[in-house]
């Protein structure tokens, strides 16, 4: 017993084998930027893009070689795996990050409360001044309203498919819905617009709204489906052995179960509209003046504004359009932010 | 209060396969009544029958009749909520709603079906949790979500809400089958007091929990997988456990079998 330790201190351990430093993925990445910048240098390419791809290239390639030569096999194939994710992340982040730096940077010259409070009404697209009150206020009005009809119908539907659809009439509806899911806005706005001529009206804010319904209604039902689908039939069934009616059961049980996830869906399907143009260039047309009646007569929207003021190319006019496309993403953010919290607020408790 | 369940050709379907077939038996109220058998046997198929909770899985369809005393549960009519208020059920795992408190999962079964005054719950709530053996554990925490406590508790607080809207039989499918020894002593000490006041059906894997517990016994068996389950024979529990009548019982109960 008493050379046991010596033994073992002369056999090299099988469960310890050669790993890297801890930098050495840092090393790697290091190095292989510093290559990727010089070899674009060498051979001339002037494009950012190319070195950071050939950067990126070099560092999967290079973490692989020296892993295995150093530890092994399989960390190698694990360090290449992360450091692929790695990189994925990055390409997914880094435009990202500098739509949002661009966009704050070029947004935040004439974004102020003037601008937020006042119209176009009087104001040339040549001449500074001016705001998006009335783009705001036609956003708000016409997504809302798209809400209104888009979000009891889409959750009506699919109560309608998880809890009672059988047989044919539940799988028309599901392949309708995939239908609406992959209808693109402009044909929305060309149905409601065809529809309109027919009656020989004049855009309104809310001919928008129901374009914007259509696109909505499929995104609220496919939500709130899968949502319905993670409640667990015991509690449906907890609920039935009580006695309670199926009706009641789905409105105090099943729903309350599910509502974080089914309010996320909604706020993450208005985030999608809010961006829509097509339909409400068609529908509403756009305006300068403040109109706050979107049942009668031309109004302005958001994206259509960024569309517009970026289009009449004059140098205050892309001042404006910048800002008011900071205030959009600032408005989705907002309404993401809220349905977290609503989520977070709502989600069945599992504190003791 | 308690009622007398007399079950007669009886078989239910899932889709076209014929799952439990012409099963005739009678349970007698005030007693606690065992089912045994294999997996797969259709003890927990007919006990979702006998509260029509069997039709409530897609494509389940039952033939025969039951009496809850002298009323046919599938006659003409026969409103199925309504049988559901009248034959409680408690389930394998414990399930209790996730948004409600203690209280509220207690209490869910009156204020679902209608209005109560609150003092009127809050009597019903503690005698319920009372009777259900919980009330010292979590009268503190009433307002706390269900969900938080140990599955013990969750499965007694189950029953409370099972017991809260006074049905007149409590069918139990394996309600001990996910809980620790203790726990299970404690729900098994509570079949003992609730079949005072109620006709109690028990389905359990645990052969020793059927001799403890029961007052009558229930072996079912399937000759073979994708043949329907029936019901083997049905007997005191004393006499299933020492002498039973048919030879696949004793083989089932001595673990001869196959």
């Amino acid at each position: 017993m008493s050379t046991a330790p010596s033994l073992a201190g002369k056999r090299p351990s099988t469960l310890r084998g050669a790993s890297l430093p801890k930098w050495a993925p840092w090393a790697i990445g290091a190095a292989s930027i510093a290559l990727g910048f010089g070899i674009s240098t060498a051979a001339g390419l002037a494009s950012d893009i190319q070195w950071a791809l050939i950067a990126a290239l070099l560092y999967v390639i290079g973490t692989y070689v020296i892993s295995a030569w150093i530890e092994n096999r399989r960390q190698a194939k694990d360090r290449v795996v992360t450091s692929m994710v790695w990189v994925a992340f990055l390409l997914a982040v880094v435009p990202l990050a500098s739509l949002v730096w661009s966009t704050v940077q070029r947004g935040i010259k004439v974004l102020d409360g003037y601008f937020l409070t006042h119209s176009m009404g009087v104001v040339a697209d040549s001449e500074p001044g001016g705001g998006i009150y009335h783009a705001i206020l036609g956003t708000l009005e016409q997504v809302g309203l798209a809400t209104l009809i888009a979000a009891p119908i889409g959750v009506l539907t699919a109560i309608y498919l998880v809890e009672y659809g059988r047989g044919s009439l539940a799988r028309a509806v599901t392949f309708f819905v995939d239908v609406m899911t992959g209808i693109p806005s402009i044909v929305a706005g060309l149905f409601i617009l065809s529809i309109m001529l027919m009656f020989e009206m004049e855009p309104f804010g809310f001919a928008g709204s129901l374009a914007l319904a259509i696109l909505m209604m499929p995104v609220v039902v496919r939500s709130t489906e899968e949502m319905l689908k993670l409640v667990p039939n015991e509690l449906r069934e907890a609920s039935l052995a009580l006695g309670v009616p199926k009706w009641r059961t789905i409105m105090k049980v099943v729903l309350p179960t599910s509502l974080g996830g089914i309010i996320t869906g909604i706020m993450l399907s208005i985030a999608r509209i809010a961006g829509e143009t097509a339909p409400v260039l068609l529908l509403v047309f756009g305006s300068k003046f403040i109109n706050s009646n979107p049942f009668d007569g031309a109004q302005a929207s958001l994206p259509l504004y960024i569309y517009q003021q970026y289009g009449s190319g004059e140098a205050p006019a892309y001042d404006r359009a910048w800002a008011a496309s900071l205030t959009l993403i600032a408005f989705v953010m907002i309404l993401n932010m809220v349905a977290r919290g609503i989520a977070r607020w709502k989600a069945p408790k599992t504190g003791r | 209060m308690a009622k007398r369940i007399d079950v007669s050709g009886l078989n239910a379907y899932y889709g076209s396969f014929l799952a439990i077939e012409d099963i005739s038996m009678t349970v007698e109220p005030r007693s606690v009544t065992a089912f045994i058998g294999p997996s797969g046997c259709g003890k927990s198929t007919f006990l979702r029958t006998l509260n029509r909770m069997h039709e409530v899985t897609p494509g389940g369809r039952v033939e025969g009749k039951v009496m809850l005393d002298d009323e046919n549960l599938y006659g003409a009519g026969i409103d199925p909520v309504a049988v559901r208020r009248e034959v409680g059920m408690v389930f394998q795992r414990p399930n209790p709603f996730p948004t409600m408190s203690v209280y509220d999962n207690v209490a869910a079964g009156l204020k679902l079906n209608g209005s109560y005054k609150k003092s009127q719950l809050d009597d019903i709530v503690e005698k319920s949790l009372k009777g259900a053996n919980l009330w010292n554990e979590v009268k503190d925490r009433l307002n706390k979500p269900g969900s938080g406590l140990s599955g013990g508790q969750q499965q007694r607080l189950c029953i409370a809400r099972a017991i809260a809207v006074e049905p007149k039989v409590l069918l139990m499918d394996e309600p001990c089958s996910a809980l620790d020894p203790i726990s299970t002593l404690a729900i098994e000490d509570l079949i003992g007091e609730l079949k005072e006041r109620f006709t109690i059906v028990i389905v359990t894997h645990n052969m020793q929990q059927a001799a403890r517990v029961s007052d009558r016994t229930a072996f079912f068996n399937l000759a073979a997988v994708g043949q329907p389950g029936k019901l083997i024979e049905i007997d005191d529990t004393e006499r299933i456990f020492s002498n039973p009548s048919v030879q696949a019982t004793e083989d089932y109960i001595s673990g001869r079998f196959g």
